[in-house]
């Protein structure tokens, strides 16, 4: 690739088919931007999803795509690292794909750490069905299938992650251009499964679910932006700082003007901040939660193969079998 | 034995609890058949539990194998020597024996408490039920445990070796060899030197025990000439074996590896740990974490240019489904391989029946057809696994492979093939056209009309694919009516196509008229060949199930009475009424036992008696 692609040249002829205003375009665009910007090779690259809104954005980037069947996803997208491990393989799903019907497949993606950039558009309902309540769902969700409001606890992505054994969890907001630039980057230069869960605006069926923490107006007083090495500081000026309180084994906020001194620093590799910075309500954080190198699956796949999947004997060194006879 | 020294065949049955060791004896004792040059045919019978409750009838494990000059095709009817380590195995077994039979027992396990376990109110050693039999009565656990005491094992651990004393009995009675038994403890043992001579010493004193007749002199040896074979090489091998090999050797004809993805299931199993030991052939195996996710990784290594592989049973098989119409809507090779078993549900896991059939032809939502095969014999195993990988590469289509439990852990000799023989397996190229390369992924070849295998990482041509309806031309999604009509007809023509490069159907053996022809799928092969042989009845054998081979309606339009023998409720029969419009007689036995050949035997006299 001589000349240096654009995000332009990520988008397909295929027109563009969700709803005007779904968060979903912003994503898209980030999404081919952080290809261009992390110097992607189309031919090389390919998005597989399963079935739902999010999961028809394979036919809008100019990769080679899968669209695939509900839930089945990480699975297909695991066959295809093992049996090409240089491609760029990215997940696109939605909260029901992946935490509903697809949770299997996403809980063994992330404990072998198979090498898939998992995208999760979590808008806390289900869009393509019409409407309906989801794994991620509040308790009291009034839909077609709730009338009176959901009774189920939902499930946080972020803790779901935690407890698969995940060496990667970052979230960003589909609006935030500038922090979902960085998440994606990170996500991508990760080795392993990289999962992200992007709050993203069903503006039909579940508009605003996640406007106490994303109105522009107010996000530096909702969000904390992490940054490994740096203190979890936000609010205007980052006047306020995220602190742990050792008697309730808990963070809190505190004010962070006059000394950062009690406020934690962001260590990546802390599995148990992570888990309490993935609870944290107002600020919500956001970036990059948690991060653990490992070996990937399919790097040890192919150390553990003897021939690393090369054909080092043919039919004929193993036909014969343990002991054969000649009949004359 | 004294009623007769020059049998042409022998049925043995070993029969114990199923911690007994049985399975282990049964399969060396096939391999030292083998060497000796007999033809052979085995029938592993074992319970669905690991360790069933000791002494029970319901956990008795069995291993039957029908040894001669052949051509033995089956395990055999009834067997003429009985092993049985228990008073359960003796309840279970004996009503298949023939008045006659050489029953040899151990004493040892014949106390009161085994007796009412197995529902014995006396002693049939004493109470005449053995009298139509030859018995030889020998305290088999306690000569073992004498034998093996030199080594200072526990009490359990010496027991353990009593499958290698009897087997040592065995192969005195049937003038097999020692070494090569003696080589494969060695191997599987090396890590436990102690259990290994242990084992090694019960190996020889069972031989010397019964070559001694410290026994009664019933027990003299029985002499069976070899079997007589085409020239070649041979080796024994099973279903699971010859498929795993079939796969890689599929492999090396198209130049590909091999990514097979299952998740463990009785008695698919088996291929699983095959293929792990072929591996240096380019064969990677992923244990998946259920059947969906085997399938689909499996849809994923094709997408990715590697030939996908899956195998499971019946129920597994219906957890796949969905993903098969996605290979088939995307137009991806794959194989998937059903062992079947009994069924509905979880059914019987460890027995044998073909009931899968409507499940493999029909068993999906939309039209979305699948070319079916079956394998016939262990052996066939092989053929059928290239014949599979062979149609899915050219069509571009899932294929799906029916074994069955019995096939799967059955042994018999195999002629190795000479791999020189089989053509290479070609994938249809990519087209070099200026279209996008949309069209040029769904590019069809005219005469097989599948796609070519376009892969991620081939430069300039990126596209995309789904299980979304796609547009006859340009390959992108399409909703139109007219559109769907076309690409549901192209998908029937496709599977259709098959039948083009596949040969006509051949009889088997008998007239290629008459009254009568017998037509079998599977594993019922064995016991049809021989009750057709018996009866001079014809003998049609199909391997290709959907599409049907072409000339098979004008072939069986030949006959007055078409009997189709299956191990399901006639399902073939429905296959055959469907599509070429004739009227078969349905034979069906869903036992989870293989056909007996005297069972097919009289069925047919009885129709050709109907006929008279």
């Amino acid at each position: 690739m001589s000349d240096k692609l654009t995000a332009k040249d990520f988008a397909t002829s295929q027109e563009v088919r969700w709803c005007p205003g779904c968060g979903d375009y912003a994503i898209l665009k980030a999404v081919q931007k952080a290809l261009a910007d992390g110097g992607a090779d189309p031919a090389n690259t390919a998005f597989v999803s399963g079935i739902g809104c999010a999961s028809r954005f394979p036919y809008y980037v100019e990769t080679y795509g899968f669209h695939t069947i509900h839930g089945r996803a990480p699975a297909i997208a695991t066959g295809l690292k093992l049996a090409n491990p240089e491609l760029d393989v990215w997940v696109v799903t939605g909260d029901g794909d992946s935490l509903s019907i697809g949770g299997n497949h996403v809980l063994h993606a992330l404990r072998r750490n198979v090498g898939l950039k998992v995208l999760l558009f979590n808008n806390e309902i289900y869009g393509l069905t019409k409407g309906q309540y989801s794994p991620t769902s509040r308790i009291g969700t009034k839909s077609p299938s709730s009338p009176k409001g959901s009774v189920d606890t939902p499930i946080s992505p972020g803790q779901f992650a935690m407890g698969c054994g995940a060496h990667f969890f970052a979230r960003g907001v589909d609006t935030d251009k500038v922090g979902m630039s960085d998440v994606l980057q990170q996500a991508h230069a990760f080795v392993g499964t990289s999962f992200v869960e992007i709050f993203q605006n069903c503006i039909v069926y579940n508009e605003d679910v996640f406007a106490d923490f994303t109105e522009r107006k107010t996000a530096a007083n909702t969000q904390l932006h992490l940054k490994h090495g740096e203190p979890m500081l936000f609010g205007e000026n980052n006047s306020k700082g995220i602190r742990f309180n050792q008697a309730t084994w808990s963070l809190e906020v505190i004010d962070a003007t006059e000394s950062v001194d009690d406020v934690l620093v962001h260590d990546e590799g802390n599995a148990i901040v992570a888990r309490l910075l993935i609870d944290l309500h107002l600020p919500v954080a956001m970036g990059v939660i948690y991060r653990q190198p490992a070996v990937s699956f399919e790097d040890a796949f192919y150390a553990h193969h003897p021939s690393r999947m090369e054909r080092k004997k043919s039919i004929t060194d193993f036909i014969k079998g343990p002991s054969s006879w000649t009949v004359d | 034995m004294n009623r007769n020294n020059d049998l042409k065949s022998i049925v043995i049955r070993l029969a114990g609890d199923s911690g007994d060791g049985i399975q282990l004896m049964g399969s060396q004792f096939a391999v030292s058949t083998a060497l000796a040059g007999a033809d052979f045919a085995t029938f592993p019978d074992y319970p669905a539990e690991i360790r069933a409750p000791l002494g029970t009838t319901f956990g008795v494990s069995a291993y039957q194998i029908n040894l001669g000059s052949g051509p033995i095709t089956t395990p055999g009817d009834a067997p003429e020597v009985l092993v049985a380590f228990n008073p359960a195995a003796l309840k279970v077994s004996l009503p298949m024996l023939d008045k006659g039979a050489l029953v040899v027992v151990n004493n040892d396990t014949f106390t009161a408490r085994n007796l009412t376990k197995a529902g014995y109110d006396s002693d049939p050693r004493e109470d005449g039920t053995l009298n139509d039999y030859q018995i030889v009565a020998a305290d088999i656990s306690h000569l073992n445990l004498e034998s093996v005491k030199e080594f200072g094992l526990s009490k359990s651990e010496g027991g353990r070796c009593k499958n290698f004393y009897a087997l040592g009995m065995l192969l005195w009675m049937f003038d097999r060899e020692l070494p090569p038994v003696e080589a494969w403890i060695k191997r599987r043992m090396a890590g436990k030197p102690t259990m290994r001579d242990a084992n090694i010493k019960a190996l020889h004193s069972g031989h010397a025990f019964a070559e001694t007749a410290e026994l009664s002199a019933n027990l003299s040896q029985i002499n069976l000439p070899p079997a007589d074979m085409e020239p070649g090489d041979y080796r024994s091998i099973t279903g699971a074996e010859a498929l795993a090999l079939g796969l890689a050797a599929a492999a090396e004809l198209a130049d590909r590896s091999i990514m097979f993805c299952s998740y463990p299931i009785t008695p698919a199993s088996p291929l699983l740990h095959q293929l792990t030991r072929l591996a240096e052939m380019g064969v990677g195996t992923f244990q998946a974490e259920d059947e969906i996710a085997a399938i689909c990784a499996a849809i994923g290594a094709s997408y990715g240019g590697m030939i996908g592989v899956t195998s499971s049973s019946g129920p597994g098989i219906a957890l796949k489904t969905e993903a098969m119409g996605l290979a088939v809507s995307a137009e991806l090779p794959l194989v998937i391989v059903n062992w079947q078993r009994g069924g509905p549900s979880t059914g019987l896991p460890t027995k044998t029946e073909q009931s899968d059939l409507y499940q493999a032809v029909y068993g999906r939502n939309g039209d979305t057809p699948i070319p079916v095969l079956s394998a016939s014999t262990s052996g066939e195993c092989f053929e059928m696994a290239i014949e599979a990988t062979r149609i899915a590469l050219r069509h571009m289509t899932p294929v799906i492979l029916l074994a069955d439990g019995y096939l799967s852990n059955a042994a018999e000799p195999w002629r190795i093939p000479d791999m020189s023989g089989f053509e290479p397996i070609v994938s249809n190229p990519v087209p070099n056209t200026d279209d996008s390369p949309q069209r040029r992924a769904f590019t069809r070849d005219p005469a097989s009309l599948g796609r070519a295998w376009v892969t991620p990482g081939m430069p300039g041509l990126m596209h995309r694919i789904g299980g979304l309806e796609k547009d006859i031309d340009s390959g992108h999604i399409s909703y139109d009516p007219a559109n769907h009509q076309r690409m549901t007809d192209l998908r029937a023509a496709k599977i259709d196509a098959v039948a083009e490069f596949i040969d006509d159907q051949a009889i088997e053996h008998g007239p290629d008229s008459g009254d009568l022809v017998v037509v079998g799928w599977g594993s019922t092969y064995g016991p049809v060949y021989q009750a057709t042989r018996k009866t001079g009845v014809s003998f049609i054998h199909l391997r290709h199930l959907n599409p049907l081979p072409k000339n098979l309606g004008e072939l069986l339009g030949r006959f007055e009475k078409v009997l189709v023998p299956e191990m399901n409720n006639g399902q073939l029969t429905t296959l055959l009424r469907a599509n070429l419009c004739v009227e078969p007689v349905s034979f069906n036995k869903v036992t989870g036992q293989p056909f007996l050949i005297r069972e097919l035997v009289d069925k047919i006299e009885s129709l050709r008696g109907e006929a008279s």
